[in-house]
């Protein structure tokens, strides 16, 4: 089928640009402005020796290519000193873009090429002139081992926040296949986390470990057991509570959507005081240190405004 | 002449005005009251705000763009302009809009204040002040849509929130909004009851659930809703079951354990949802949630996963054959040329496509070729609305696609590689690009990418002729390209070229063809400063703006006429009021 990539796709000027583009991988320093330069005179020529129509060809592509790479912020360009500012432009670009490994795979990938080319020859003579422009801008990604694009200001035409989205880090781990799955489950029930739960109107407080829920509406009912028998004995004090069944005795509910008696709470590594259930489960395992039960009553608006509520790094 | 019929007859002229350009144009010449049914757009700087507010006071409805398309990529320096405040305060304080307020106020509306409704703004700069003087200063105000615009903050979202009673619309997408708190949720009053329309998705940040799930129950009439990232899977099942009626729904954050119960009661808040037609949102959704939205898969006419790059090819092949009614689909390039080709065997009713790239720095493997795209042409013959982000493209499969569909409405394909040429035959896309202008007679937005030449831009010039907007990047040998557009498409508004060999020779030829264009921009060419000064001087009707980021010692001082600008113009009536140092108008 059509061969993916870019191998069978480069012009005899497109790999002189290439090999440009390796020389100028370094600091400009005066003597290697001139090597450069020596070399743009040569590569100029050896391009001319194929076909004289190509030679303008390579000039007019060397403004096109720095004028690109300059991008929308570089500033502009001035004419008649050419050969440096396309190449400051160049290294400022790159410089930006940090990409290291470059040089090594673009050699292995022009050198290649080059060879492929020969064989193949030169694009045809009535190529346009600007077919033989596969200029230096797309050649730095056009290694046979497909390499990263360098980047060009405002190229392509995405949003930022489109950019990188292989990458957003999630807060909270990937959801892998089962075995690894039931392998972290009993990882992480070793570990436990237990954290103190303390209920409006019961002196004594309990732990929970949270990393044996997987969801709120679970930890709610655990809340619910934990302390049903004890709030039926604070109301009811003379009456032995193991008398009881669990189902007299009242059980503890609307603890996530303020529709009950009490309302579930959380303090954060911050401190903060915050209701429970607005988070991923597994961003609020990880930063929840303690947890309160509260009466609805007493989550007033003004309670609520000094419940402050933290910025979660949600996105990229 | 206008002036002389009374208002009812005007009116009634204006009904047959549908075309939004034809109105502007007719309401440029009409003096007296625009019929509220009418809308009104503004470029920011075409005319000024006072002018218009003194023109039309009664006007319900307004829309305002400020920065030109390419500051979605940086393009634009940070403090250019665009500022959203003349117009509020514009609106706000004109006398005779007060006093049409009142002559004309809706029953519930009170008597008094500025009868504006509805106001959207795309690109601006808006504050927290001028939303707060919105919400005091418009009794009517019913919606607000914000797209892509920045310098505002949840407070200004908490005044609108607070103040505006008759609240039916907010709408804020791809906005930039500093997040200061959750509360504004909170601020609508209990007697908010005719939210139809709430979209924060773009909200970074914490917000107060328990508010929304109130709000939501007490507004019957929710059609539309859209949630952040922050709100997790069991706040949503909560909220679908107080919102069975929505039509439109943005999830917030999609993981959830696939063995809990939270996913079983997000699978039934789901499946009770029977209205529901179009979902996006899905961050971090992993691929064995997505069964989730199985049960309402078929009903779906839009869908957008664009920013679920967990879910890969094959998962999302799974889902998309679910989904036979999709009219609209946005997807990663995950979705790989095999994807591509179950959504054309699948979604006969498709007619807009997105692929955005998943990765564009790395080396990824998985990204879709023109194979993808022809699969689709094959499949999907209603399909007039394309953005194609892919890795290479040949002549053969645009000629293909051109014969495929010839109802192109907007063709925008992203090479992801400047100038790269057909890989099977090392030519330019000309002939490719050359076939969908041929074809697509009612093409109206086109973007070009890969190895072009001037040839194209004369295909162009002959076939395009209903393009109105044209964004051109590495592409051309000469002058002779731009001015094959200018020249050739006659209904052309907006063309945006970046990086191509266009020159003064170009600018200049055809002055008199940017008056009848909204505006150029063009950066990284070959104008020169002298030729801005020409088209200035030749066209004094025009504002032409050159904008030099670099204003460090390599400038020397004031710039020689042979400069290369980055530049931009505008068509315009009145200047623009403040200017940035780094902005010359000439």
């Amino acid at each position: 089928m059509v061969s993916r990539g870019n191998s069978g796709g480069q012009s005899c000027v497109g790999a002189v640009e290439e090999k440009k583009l390796e020389l100028r991988l370094g600091l400009p320093s005066g003597e290697e402005w001139s090597t450069v330069k020596e070399r743009d005179r040569e590569q100029a020529h050896s391009v001319e020796s194929h076909g004289g129509h190509f030679s303008k060809v390579a000039k007019s592509n060397i403004s096109n290519f720095c004028v690109g790479s300059n991008g929308g912020f570089l500033g502009s360009v001035e004419l008649n000193s050419q050969g440096f500012w396309q190449q400051q432009g160049l290294l400022q670009l790159q410089a930006k873009a940090g990409v290291v490994e470059e040089p090594k795979e673009k050699t292995n990938g022009s050198g290649e090429k080059q060879q492929s080319l020969d064989k193949k020859g030169c694009g045809p003579p009535e190529a346009h002139a600007a077919a033989s422009g596969n200029s230096a801008v797309a050649n730095n990604n056009s290694s046979q081992t497909r390499t990263t694009t360098t980047p060009v200001v405002g190229w392509p035409p995405i949003r930022s926040f489109r950019k990188n989205i292989a990458y957003t880090s999630k807060p909270f781990p990937e959801p892998q296949n089962e075995s690894s799955k039931i392998v972290t489950k009993i990882e992480s029930k070793e570990k436990g986390l237990f954290v103190k739960i303390n209920m409006d109107g019961i002196p004594i407080g309990r732990k929970v470990d949270l990393k044996a829920y997987d969801s709120y509406e679970k930890l709610s009912l655990a809340v619910d057991e934990l302390f049903r028998g004890l709030l039926a004995a604070q109301k009811d004090p003379l009456a032995p509570g193991t008398q009881k069944s669990a189902e007299e005795k009242q059980a503890i509910t609307g603890l996530l959507d303020g529709s009950g008696e009490y309302t579930l709470v959380y303090e954060d590594d911050e401190g903060d005081r915050l209701l429970v259930g607005d988070v991923p489960w597994n961003m609020f395992i990880s930063t929840a240190k303690r947890l309160r039960v509260l009466k609805s009553s007493d989550l007033c608006a003004s309670s609520l405004r000094t419940v402050s509520r933290k910025r979660t790094a949600t996105d990229s | 002449m206008m002036t002389y019929f009374p208002e009812e007859v005007v009116e009634h002229i204006f009904g047959f005005l549908t075309a939004h350009c034809d109105r502007n144009a007719a309401s440029l010449v009409v003096q007296g009251v625009v019929p509220p049914a009418a809308r009104l757009r503004r470029n920011c700087y075409a005319v000024r705000p006072e002018r218009v507010a003194a023109r039309f006071p009664a006007v319900r409805s307004l829309t305002v763009k400020g920065k030109p398309h390419f500051a979605d990529f940086n393009l634009v320096p940070p403090d250019w302009g665009g500022l959203a405040a003349p117009w509020i305060e514009a609106f706000a304080s004109s006398p005779t809009a007060a006093a049409a307020g009142g002559r004309g106020g809706r029953a519930g509306g009170g008597g008094g204040g500025a009868p504006l409704e509805e106001l959207r703004m795309k690109r601006m700069v808006v504050s927290d002040e001028c939303l707060e003087t919105l919400a005091r200063s418009f009794p009517n105000f019913r919606a607000l849509v914000l797209i892509s615009c920045e310098g505002f903050s949840t407070h200004g979202l908490a005044a609108v929130a607070t103040h505006c009673r008759h609240l039916r619309e907010i709408d804020l997408q791809e906005n930039e909004i500093e997040d200061r708190g959750p509360q504004w949720l909170s601020c609508f009053p209990e007697s908010c009851t005719s939210l139809m329309s709430l979209n924060f998705a773009c909200l970074k940040g914490e917000i107060n659930v328990a508010a929304l799930e109130r709000l939501v129950s007490r507004c019957p009439n929710l059609r539309s809703l859209r949630l952040n990232r922050a709100v997790s899977v069991e706040a949503l099942s909560r909220i679908l079951m107080k919102a069975p009626q929505l039509v439109d729904l943005g999830t917030g954050s999609f993981w959830v354990d696939h063995r809990s119960e939270a996913f079983h009661r997000l699978i039934s808040a789901i499946e009770r949802c029977k209205s529901l037609r179009s979902l996006s949102g899905f961050w971090d959704a992993s691929p064995l949630c997505l069964p989730a939205i199985y049960p309402i898969c078929s009903n779906l006419t839009g869908l957008n996963l664009s920013y679920a790059p967990a879910i890969q090819g094959s998962d999302l092949i799974k889902l998309i054959r679910h989904c036979w009614k999709l009219q609209r689909l946005w997807v990663l390039d995950c979705i790989g040329d095999k994807g591509l080709a179950i959504v054309a065997s699948t979604c006969k009713e498709l007619q807009e496509l997105r692929v955005f790239p998943s990765d564009i720095y790395g080396a990824g493997s998985a990204t879709v070729t023109e194979e993808g795209l022809v699969a689709v042409s094959f499949g999907c013959p209603k399909l007039h609305s394309l953005l194609y982000f892919c890795h290479q493209m040949t002549n053969a499969a645009l000629i293909t696609v051109a014969n495929n569909c010839p109802n192109f409405t907007r063709f925008r394909l992203c090479i992801l590689e400047p100038k790269k040429a057909d890989p099977l035959t090392n030519q330019p896309l000309d002939e490719g690009f050359g076939a969908i202008v041929r074809s697509s007679k009612g093409l109206r937005r086109l973007s070009l990418s890969g190895l072009l030449t001037d040839q194209v831009f004369m295909y162009i010039g002959m076939y395009a002729k209903k393009l109105e907007m044209l964004s051109i990047a590495f592409a051309g040998d000469s002058d002779k390209g731009m001015l094959y557009v200018l020249n050739g498409c006659k209904n052309l508004r907006k063309l945006e070229i970046r990086d191509c060999p266009f020159g003064d020779g170009a600018l200049l030829e055809n002055v008199a063809k940017y008056e009848t264009m909204r505006s150029l921009w063009m950066s990284s060419c070959d104008v020169t400063l002298g030729g801005c000064r020409a088209l200035a001087a030749k066209m004094p009707m025009l504002n032409v703006e050159v904008i030099n980021e670099r204003t460090k010692a390599k400038s020397r001082g004031s710039p020689s006429d042979f400069h290369k600008v980055e530049k931009c113009v505008y068509r315009t009536i009145a200047g623009r009021g403040t200017t940035p140092r780094f902005v010359w108008i000439l």
